[in-house]
């Protein structure tokens, strides 16, 4: 079995005198989806943003895809383009159309041409299902179709992992399941992801591994149904018990 | 003589406009050009700090505030005059316009500086992070995501400023600069008539009513819906 795509160990965060991430330890196989869930503040976004070193871990070590992400000596902008990120609030630029949007890194980091670029960019719109959105700012889409050219400007750049981080959180609901589309077709194109979100259905489904983090740490983790049936904390079972009561 | 027909003999004397209009002219000639210098420099400067500013570096960004502060605090005729009669005592001796041109881009770039920093710090924390995800690096995030927003923030405030600090170029009367004000007033002196005045006051509202329509299209044509 080959090693772990993500690779993270003793991971621990500080903010002053916070003490956020606890000595998190995650791995992550080629093609598998992993759920990250847990209450707010028990530190999964931050777990995810130190993967990609948004967020600068204060101990600990990441290896993505064989790169040590923390080594002062990588190429840490290089690095990143192995590594898609999803956000909340869609972060979309809003001067830009869509496949300007899409575009923009294609352009300046993996460094195509213009020419190259828009073919690449229009292929990516394509398969968030928006190739007909090219020219649209985002003001002018909804969350959702915000969302999913959110993720054609991660996967144009054909990452090895993407990051989710509550994808659908900002969502109206009816517009909640276009994006799991598009993300369950990038499961099935076999694409690892880690994904913090609390869409229950979706995790049940899709992921391959449930996280449940609470305090800065990982409580249990284990598939689904173990999770979401017969978790074996106390801490867990209150969770699941509280999210499902919604 | 009707109370009209003396008015205008006092304020609108025909033959002393016709006789002072080439020093009006040439004065709008000095204007234009300190202006255009002084918006130029100043606003590049402004930039370039705000620029420097965003690296965060401490120190360097304890001397910028205190710097940028220092001429918002000052009003520009002090600085003039420091300029022009301070700068001799150090072997320089700048002449009326260039102390002119300096003391005003010095004031423009320390407004300019905060307007541009404004605009940076109210680009959504979001927008740096979603650039650098993608790999983009600190100076492309700045230059292809975060300026373009901030400029659209920033065209108001900076235009208004622009022409408040652009008027104060009267201010180069009192260094002898034979800007439109300075010519005005001496004209007005030698012919013992205002007109020269009305003359002045009407090339300024040549001069800047454009400029004021211009920033109102300038700001309609680059704003954009969210």
């Amino acid at each position: 079995m080959p090693g772990p795509i993500v690779d993270a160990r003793g991971l621990h965060k500080h903010f002053g005198a916070l003490h956020v991430l606890k000595g998190v330890d995650l791995r992550v196989a080629e093609r598998e989806l992993v759920f990250v869930i847990g209450p707010s503040g028990s530190g999964k976004s931050t777990l995810l943003r130190c993967l990609n070193r948004l967020e600068e871990p204060s101990s600990g070590s990441v290896v993505v895809d064989g790169i040590d992400m923390l080594d002062p000596r990588t190429d840490i902008n290089h690095a990143r383009q192995r590594i898609g990120m999803v956000f909340q609030s869609f972060n979309l630029y809003p001067h830009m159309t869509a496949l300007g949007n899409v575009t923009l890194a294609l352009r300046k980091v993996a460094g195509k041409s213009r020419a190259e670029a828009e073919a690449l960019g229009r292929a990516a719109l394509e398969r968030v299902g928006l190739a007909d959105r090219a020219a649209h700012t985002p003001g002018k889409l909804s969350g959702g179709q915000q969302q999913r050219v959110a993720i054609a400007r991660a996967i144009a750049l054909e990452p090895r992992v993407m990051l989710f981080d509550e994808p659908t959180s900002a969502l109206d609901p009816e517009l909640v399941g276009s994006v799991l589309e598009v993300m369950r077709s990038l499961r099935e194109s076999g694409m690892t992801m880690i994904v913090v979100s609390h869409e229950m259905g979706f995790a049940r489904n899709a992921a391959d591994r449930v996280v449940f983090m609470d305090g800065g740490a990982i409580v249990e983790e284990g598939p689904p149904a173990t999770i979401f049936e017969r978790p074996a904390h106390e801490r867990t079972r209150a969770f699941i018990g509280q999210i499902q009561r919604h | 003589m009707s109370s009209w027909s003396r008015f205008a003999e006092t304020f609108l004397n025909a033959k002393v406009m016709h006789r002072y209009l080439p020093d009006i002219l040439s004065g709008v000639v000095v204007t234009i050009e300190l202006a255009l210098l002084i918006v130029a420099t100043g606003i590049a400067a402004g930039l370039a700090l705000a620029l420097l500013r965003s690296l965060g570096i401490r120190p360097l960004n304890w001397l910028i505030i205190a710097v940028v502060d220092l001429f918002r605090a000052l009003p520009p005729l002090v600085v003039i005059v420091l300029i022009y009669f301070g700068l001799p005592s150090a072997g320089l001796a700048p002449s009326g316009f260039v102390s002119t041109w300096l003391s005003l881009a010095f004031v423009l770039m320390a407004f300019s500086e905060e307007i541009f920093w404004a605009g940076i710090t109210s680009v959504d924390r979001g927008q740096w992070e979603a650039a650098r995800s993608t790999g983009l690096t600190f100076g492309q995030t700045l230059m292809s995501v975060v300026l373009p927003q901030a400029f659209r923030l920033t065209i108001p405030p900076l235009t208004n400023r622009a022409i408040a600090i652009t008027k104060g170029t009267a201010l180069g009367t009192v260094v002898a600069v034979t800007e439109i004000l300075g010519q005005a007033s001496s004209a007005m002196s030698n012919s013992y008539n205002p007109s020269p005045l009305m003359m002045g006051a009407a090339a300024y509202l040549v001069l800047f009513l454009p400029v004021v329509v211009a920033a109102r299209w300038v700001e309609t044509r680059f704003a954009w819906k969210r």
